[in-house]
């Protein structure tokens, strides 16, 4: 049974997006109706599909698996595969999408056909990138991304949209460009844009740091690394709380992806050279968006920010480059991408009731909102990396993984678990507890489609939490895989730097006999 | 047998939270708004109105608190008791005490029997060379403290469901003490580091729950609030521990972390530049965990202030059990701790410190939970003096003998505020001996065990702790020894003090004073069985803790070195010694009574003839105000100048708004030609670029 199911999973979306544009019309209540039920079918059924790639995926190979490969373009190919540090990604894309299409079921009342149009496309090319393996279709997927999501910033959403839509674009397009010129150059280096073939090309040391600080921009740019995280909160706070979702728990990832799919195998010695770089900017990032998130007035915002600081432990696990770094570092988005989704969608459910955002507007929820006070809470919780919800598996992971490398950076990024708990116990107080306001007097707990939203969410959270195996051992071949290319990569180029360092004190020794007989390869 | 002692709290926590949960649903059925269809039917404005009424309800919230808060539940809402309030109550109930009845049979099988167990759960996080597992490890050390966890805790389960019977959220209350227990029982049975980790954490957030109980009280909130964020800043240290172990000997779970300790004497780590001793970085690393936890000098502050919470819920977490996590930390890791003299070392100076500064400010507060609160913080200081003495079974002692009379001093105070419909301030009691003569009777046998009167509790495993500082082989030894007897007869002093204030002289406030009742028998009977358990806690258990029995006892729970004779030692001191700490709780006694009962004019003069002494203990040493000027208020201005300053100016400045600024200063005009959607302009960008990698790659291929 060879049915293609990456390339059904990867499509099943727009086909969805194509139904709705053929079937709705006009823009009455059964045509928003009709749009909403047909993306809503559409994502779940993506997602069952889904489910067979969990069923027949093979954890204990390391080797792409589901791979399909077709000529396309003459040079670049259709070829799609997915491996154990991909596999998760689409899965965690597939699983959000049909609660993104819940959540938005009664807060976008304008242009729903387009929004569900907009927001099908957008899945099909999350999966995608998650599952090209080629260069040039990995771009289009992953820049294509950014059309929808620009336009459901611009079009649903808040007063600001324009501006936030802007910085997003312009920020992310800044660093695709310079992504576009490295694959450019990867190509006529290596003569393909296969990505199976450039895993195993070995770059030349010199073009490798170019190619990484190339790749870096765009992916540094999407995860989004401190200082070039400015656009996060805009983004967030003009996104439709659908928007947001997809935003922090998806597209953020794509950035870590990025580097442990090219910057880390296909440039391991620049990865190594940079890795403090990363280091630094990941601690930064932490100490200074923690510190930020403190401060914040708005609920988005504070929320974004925080996501920011998450994501530092991302990119540090990541370089750190031992096995529980990165594992912790996938870990820690597919978590992130849970708990930071489910807290938005917790900022969404007030957020349509009371139709603002700012954190001083609300007080004493819990008086009204009992059920919502629970799951805020236990999200809060995960956010905060307390044992026993997945938050804590990813953040202690990616943290042992770099004390081993480097202490002082494990160190102040562990300063994090007590901002962490301040600004976040902090807006729950200010939210949830305390003397009912009477503003909020009347509002009302969450309803049934609001709980069947987070049910799955809460359940996964406490699951990953207490019993996070499974997700850490479908990844765990491949990351072994790669770090074991890695680290071969970085030890023959030490040894080789020895030997030339070896060969160049030898010909300072006797510089006038020796000097004409080394090669050139050596001296260069 | 031993999944049961751990999860059947577990399961009274979940029932409990269930039954908590639907019934907060029934109070206030949710429905999603529906923006698009506005006219939703009568239904919808009869719920309206519905929901008005519990507005009136609530208005609790907008009383005037006075600025301690001496009102331990008294603006609760008035609201009839959630449905299923004593369902919650009896189950979780009935599971503790079924599990407290197992601990015991544990203890005799395993500290008796010596049959330990170890008893492998499920994998949990396994990452390359790392692995953790859920497992329950039961040796003599462990069932000690399941005796104590679940003793205490079923105890006073019993006791809220009479102390709370006004609260009508019941459910939440019982379900989180039993969340509470649950985490407690996980992070004594641990058998790695993490898994301890989890369970400390765990006990953590539900003691910031149970803080916080009373939701609508701003100060409980903020007591809570700094209570997981205190704590946090201990967790910092003990996680960083976990680190550091990990990386120095590639495992996390107790069997292999003991084994490859005494290998890593002499190794170092290069922490900051400095080159620091494995071992004692580690365990420094690991006990500024248990600072946070068991509130001892710098990070204590967090402990009074979460007197916000019930009174069962100090009684439990905040005397007995949770607070006493890193003492047991401290001996569960002992064979790292005897590896690490400069550690312990600090140990003790720690303790000791604990041990006098807390007692000081015990002398003049005026809460009646808050001296108790910081009698705690001063007993807990003693444990750490015995760890750091190396002499952990002497700490263990105290800690088993004092979960019993500090919780019953706990309890007995809710009592009394209780009968005193929810006053705490001792200044305005009085003579309450024959109002509520229980309560006094129990009172006056916590407070003789805890000042050590001879033949209770608190008297065998105080003085062994004394003795042990004297004999310790240590540079902190003597300043210990100092430390904890003068802290013996601050004790003694304050906790009569506040018995002859509350139950003698003339009542302060008649009212109140007539009002006074004494509390129903199901307080009463878990107020006995403390009691009886404070004064029969020590001498039958002398000999296992502190005497010859404690190697065959605690076997390999706890490691002693080749060089560690305290124990030994502890038997041969001279009289004198041996008598002192004695001595010192009759002279407590002595100015207690002169003071509060002979000459109460005098402690009013003394307090105005020093006044600033008294305020400076008063205030606590002003340790809330130095942290709020030191670490508070700075990390909010930076917050707020990284945000505006170095997001807002800097960073959008010279970035996307200063770009932008500029393009759209320049396409402006041709913008308005067109389309003037940003979006499209977005999308022809886009269309361009894949038209160019197009074009791009087909010409490349054509070589």
């Amino acid at each position: 049974m060879a049915w293609p199911v990456l390339s059904v999973v990867t499509f099943l979306p727009i086909l969805g997006a194509l139904l709705i544009m053929i079937m709705v019309r006009g823009n009455g209540p059964f045509a928003k109706g009709t749009a909403r039920w047909v993306a809503l079918w559409t994502t779940l059924v993506t997602f069952a599909v889904s489910l067979v790639l969990i069923r027949r995926f093979d954890a204990s190979s390391p080797e792409f698996q589901f791979t399909e490969k077709h000529d396309w373009l003459g040079v670049a190919s259709y070829h799609l595969g997915v491996d154990g540090i991909s596999l998760p990604f689409i899965i965690l894309t597939t699983a959000l999408m049909p609660i993104c299409i819940l959540a938005s079921w009664t807060s976008v009342q304008r242009r729903v056909k387009e929004y569900m149009i907009a927001f099908l496309v957008l899945e099909t090319l999350m999966i995608g990138t998650f599952a090209a393996l080629d260069l040039v279709l990995f771009y289009l997927f992953f820049e294509g991304g950014l059309i929808p999501m620009f336009l459901i910033i611009g079009i649903w959403g808040g007063p600001r949209r324009v501006y936030a839509s802007f910085k997003f674009f312009l920020y992310t397009f800044a660093g695709s460009v310079l992504m576009l010129l490295a694959i450019m150059a990867m190509y006529w280096q290596a003569g393909t844009t296969d990505i199976t073939t450039l895993l195993h090309h070995g770059f030349p040391a010199g073009m490798q740091k170019w190619m990484w600080l190339a790749f870096f921009a765009s992916f540094a740019v999407k995860m989004p690394m401190w200082p070039v995280h400015t656009w996060l909160p805009d983004a967030h706070v003009e996104a439709p709380t659908a928007g947001s979702v997809i935003l922090a728990a998806i597209l953020l990832k794509m950035g870590g992806y990025g580097f442990l799919r090219f910057s880390l195998p296909m440039f391991p010695l620049a990865s190594e050279y940079f890795a403090p770089l990363v280091w630094t900017m990941s601690v930064i990032a932490i100490v200074y968006t923690s510190l930020v998130a403190l401060m914040q007035e708005d609920v988005k915002k504070l929320i974004a920010y925080s996501s920011v600081a998450h994501m530092g432990y991302v990119t540090m696990g990541i370089f750190a480059a031992t096995h529980q770094g990165v594992s912790g570092a996938v870990f820690q988005m597919i978590s992130h991408g849970i708990v930071s989704g489910a807290l938005f969608l917790c900022v969404g459910v007030v957020y349509d009731r009371m139709h603002t955002r700012e954190i001083a507007f609300y007080g004493g929820l819990a008086h009204r909102m009992p059920l919502f006070a629970f799951v805020f809470m236990l999200f809060t919780m995960a956010n905060v990396g307390l044992p026993g919800t997945s938050g804590f598996v990813g953040e202690f992971l990616s943290l042992i993984g770099t004390f081993k490398v480097n202490i002082p950076v494990a160190t102040f990024a562990t300063l994090g678990v007590i901002f962490s708990a301040a600004y976040a116990l902090w807006l729950y107080r200010k939210m949830v507890f305390g003397a009912l306001k009477p503003a909020v007097e009347g509002i009302r707990d969450m309803g049934l489609r609001e709980a069947v939203i987070f049910a799955p969410l809460v359940v996964l959270t406490i699951l990953f939490g207490v019993a996070p195996k499974p997700v850490l051992d479908m990844s765990s071949a491949s990351i072994a895989q790669l770090l074991d290319g890695y680290g071969k990569a970085v030890k023959t180029a030490k040894e080789e730097g020895t030997k030339q360092e070896g060969t160049k004190a030898a010909a300072a020794k006797v510089p006038t006999v020796e000097a004409s007989v080394i090669p050139v390869s050596a001296t260069r | 047998m031993y999944q049961a002692i751990v999860f059947l709290p577990l399961l009274g926590a979940i029932l409990a939270g269930l039954i908590a949960l639907v019934g907060a649903c029934g109070r206030f059925p949710g429905q999603a708004p529906e923006p698009g269809v506005e006219d939703e039917g009568s239904a919808a404005t009869a719920h309206h109105a519905h929901a008005h009424d519990h507005g009136h309800d609530h208005g609790h919230g907008d009383h005037g608190h006075d600025a301690h808060g001496h009102d331990d539940h008294g603006h609760g809402p008035v609201e009839p008791a959630a449905a299923g309030s004593r369902t919650a109550e009896l189950i979780t109930t009935t599971l503790l005490m079924v599990s407290a009845i197992l601990s015991w049979i544990a203890l005799v099988q395993v500290g008796f029997g010596g049959h330990d167990q170890r008893i492998m759960l499920m994998d949990w996080v396994v990452s390359g060379n790392l692995k953790v597992e859920w497992a329950l490890r039961v040796d003599t050390l462990t069932s000690v403290m399941l005796v104590v966890v679940n003793t205490v805790s079923a105890l006073v389960h019993l006791y809220s469901m009479g102390y709370m019977h006004e609260e009508p959220y019941r459910p939440r209350f019982f379900g989180y003490l039993s969340l509470f227990t649950f985490a407690m029982l996980m992070l004594v049975t641990s058998d790695n580091l993490v898994q301890m980790f989890f369970g400390w954490e765990g006990v953590g957030l539900a003691s910031y729950l149970l803080i916080g109980f009373w939701y609508y009280k701003p100060e409980a909130n903020a007591a809570a609030i700094k209570a997981f964020v205190v704590n946090r800043v201990g967790d910092f240290g003990f996680a960083l521990g976990i680190f550091a172990l990990f990386a120095m000997t590639g495992a996390v779970d107790f069997d292999t972390v003991f084994n490859q300790a005494p290998a890593l004497v002499g190794k170092s780590i290069n922490f900051f530049g400095w080159h620091a001793e494995a071992m004692t970085l580690i365990c420094l690393f690991l006990f500024m965990g248990a600072m946070g936890k068991s509130a001892q000098f710098l990070l204590h502050t967090w402990l009074p202030d979460a007197m916000e919470g019930p009174t069962p819920v100090s009684a439990l977490i905040h005397a007995a059990t949770m607070v006493t996590a890193g003492v047991f930390m401290v001996a569960r890791l002992s064979p790292l701790f005897e590896l690490a003299p400069h550690a312990q070392a600090f140990v003790m100076f720690i303790g000791a410190t604990t041990a006098f500064f807390a007692a000081t400010i015990g002398l003049v507060q005026n809460d009646i939970k808050r001296i108790v609160a910081y009698s705690t913080c001063s007993q807990l200081g003693y444990m750490f003096v015995a760890m750091g003495a190396g002499a952990y079974s002497v700490g263990m002692f105290h800690l088993f003998t004092h979960a019993f009379f500090k919780a019953l001093l706990f309890l007995g105070s809710g009592s009394v505020i209780h009968a005193m419909h929810h006053e705490q301030d001792i200044r305005k009691m009085g003579g309450l001996k024959d109002r509520i003569p229980f309560t006094y009777i129990v009172m006056l046998i916590g407070t003789l065990a805890l000042t050590g009167f001879p033949l209770t509790a608190g008297y065998f495993s105080k003085d062994a702790i004394i003795e042990s500082a004297f004999v310790a082989n240590n540079p902190m030894a003597l300043y210990a020894f100092v430390c904890t007897v003068a802290a013996a007869l601050l004790t003694s002093f304050y906790s009569w003090r506040l018995v002859f204030k509350t139950f003698h002289g003339a009542p302060h406030d008649v009212k109140h004073w007539k009002d006074a009742h004494e509390s129903p028998m199901v307080m009463l009977i878990p107020l006995a069985v403390l009691a009886a358990g404070s004064i029969l806690a020590g001498l039958p258990f002398k000999e296992i803790f502190a005497g010859h029995g404690v190697e065959h006892f605690f076997r390999e729970s706890l490691k002693f070195g080749p060089n560690n004779h305290v124990l030994e030692e502890m038997h041969h001191i001279p009289m004198q010694i041996g008598l002192l700490p004695t001595v010192m709780m009759v002279i407590g006694f002595i100015i207690a009574w002169y003071f509060y009962i002979r000459r109460p004019q005098i402690p009013v003069e003394l307090a105005r003839q020093h006044e600033a002494l008294y305020k400076f203990l008063l205030n606590k040493w002003y340790f809330d105000e130095l942290y709020d000027v030191i670490f508070v208020r700075p990390a909010k201005w930076i917050g707020y100048s990284l945000w505006k300053k170095g997001d807002g100016w800097l960073i959008d400045g010279f970035g996307p708004d200063g770009i932008s600024a500029r393009v759209l200063d320049v396409t402006r005009n041709v913008v308005r030609l067109q389309t003037g959607y940003l979006y499209h302009y977005a999308f022809a960008m886009l269309i361009g670029a894949a038209l160019l990698i197009t074009w791009f790659m087909f010409s490349a291929g054509v070589h």
